[in-house]
């Protein structure tokens, strides 16, 4: 199982991507180039936190359309996984993968806390190696996290199963729409989420809670 | 030939802009009273050869229409040899 992190200019995260990968175990990890559109046979795509393209414009707007997205947009309609975090999160939307958009926290401040998580639905191929009702604890790191997707949408995505982690009863930190984490598109192969699950595969850190969605995408691969 | 045009974006209608919701909290505390519904946008400037191209980049690239209303201000017609 080979992982392929995508690293645009002003990416912070895609390091710790590469490590995360790599606890799991038989799985490897590789770095793609923002202007490279080969994907080099990467079974798997994280796209990482940080700044892509200094966040101009808005949060992902530009690094939506770098080389190595399109290809990353017909991976993922072939059916390949593709995983974003934060700022990975904010692309994938952006680049229409998955539905909604963030915006700017409600409180106007950038948040840096390890937060909860309550898994909705326990599903490969992002979420199979947790349980649903368990609580993950996983840092937020971000200014523009707060998840948003018009009231119909929220509840084709509530009646789909698409909601796959929320942050736990009154621990959401950004004024997200019915406390939304992260959500998967329709076809299940797209996942993102605000929290940094790569920050915490290390009991160094205080938590190795985020190693689980790795693991399991690993075991979706088989 | 270009022509100047000036793009307008702001939040859309119903949802919350943090940033609006500052100013607003803020201007009283400089003795400036009775101001409502400040929303902050953004303003992008451009020359550009075909104006009709204006409204696929707002859709593409300078908007998110799922969370933002655009309005292209003006376009005026610039001689060829102005800059900047």
């Amino acid at each position: 199982m080979k992982f392929g992190v995508i690293r645009f200019p002003g990416s912070c995260d895609e390091v710790d991507a590469v490590l995360a990968c790599e606890h799991v175990p038989n799985a490897s990890a590789q770095l793609l180039w923002h202007g490279d559109p080969d994907l080099h046979g990467v079974d798997a795509i994280v796209v990482p936190g940080g700044f892509s393209y200094g966040d101009y414009l808005r949060a992902g707007a530009i690094a939506r359309f770098s080389p190595v997205m399109e290809s990353v947009i017909a991976f993922s309609h072939a059916g390949g996984l593709v995983l974003g975090i934060c700022n990975g999160f904010q692309v994938l939307c952006e680049a229409g993968l998955l539905p909604g958009a963030l915006l700017p926290n409600v409180g106007r401040r950038f948040i840096c806390r390890q937060v909860q998580l309550e898994v909705v639905h326990s599903t490969m191929p992002f979420t199979a190696d947790t349980a649903a009702g368990e609580l993950l604890s996983i840092p937020v790191k971000h200014t523009t996290g707060r998840y948003y997707a018009p009231p119909e949408q929220l509840d084709s995505l509530e009646a789909h199963d698409q909601i796959l982690l929320r942050y736990a009863s009154g621990a959401n930190p950004n004024g997200s729409s019915n406390d939304i984490a992260g959500v998967r598109n329709a076809e299940g192969n797209v996942f993102g989420l605000m929290p940094h699950p790569e920050h915490a595969v290390d009991p160094l850190t205080g938590s190795t809670d985020g190693l689980k969605i790795f693991s399991a995408m690993a075991h979706a691969h088989g | 030939m270009t022509v100047h045009a000036r793009v307008l974006v702001r939040p859309k209608a119903g949802i919350l802009d943090p940033q609006g919701v500052a100013v607003e909290r803020a201007l009283p505390a400089l003795g400036f009273e009775g101001v409502a519904n400040v929303h902050v946008g953004r303003l992008i400037e451009l020359d550009i050869e075909d104006p009709s191209q204006l409204h696929a980049m707002c859709e593409k690239l300078l908007a998110n229409p799922l969370v933002e209303d655009y309005e292209i201000l003006e376009a005026q017609e610039q001689r060829p040899d102005a800059d900047g």
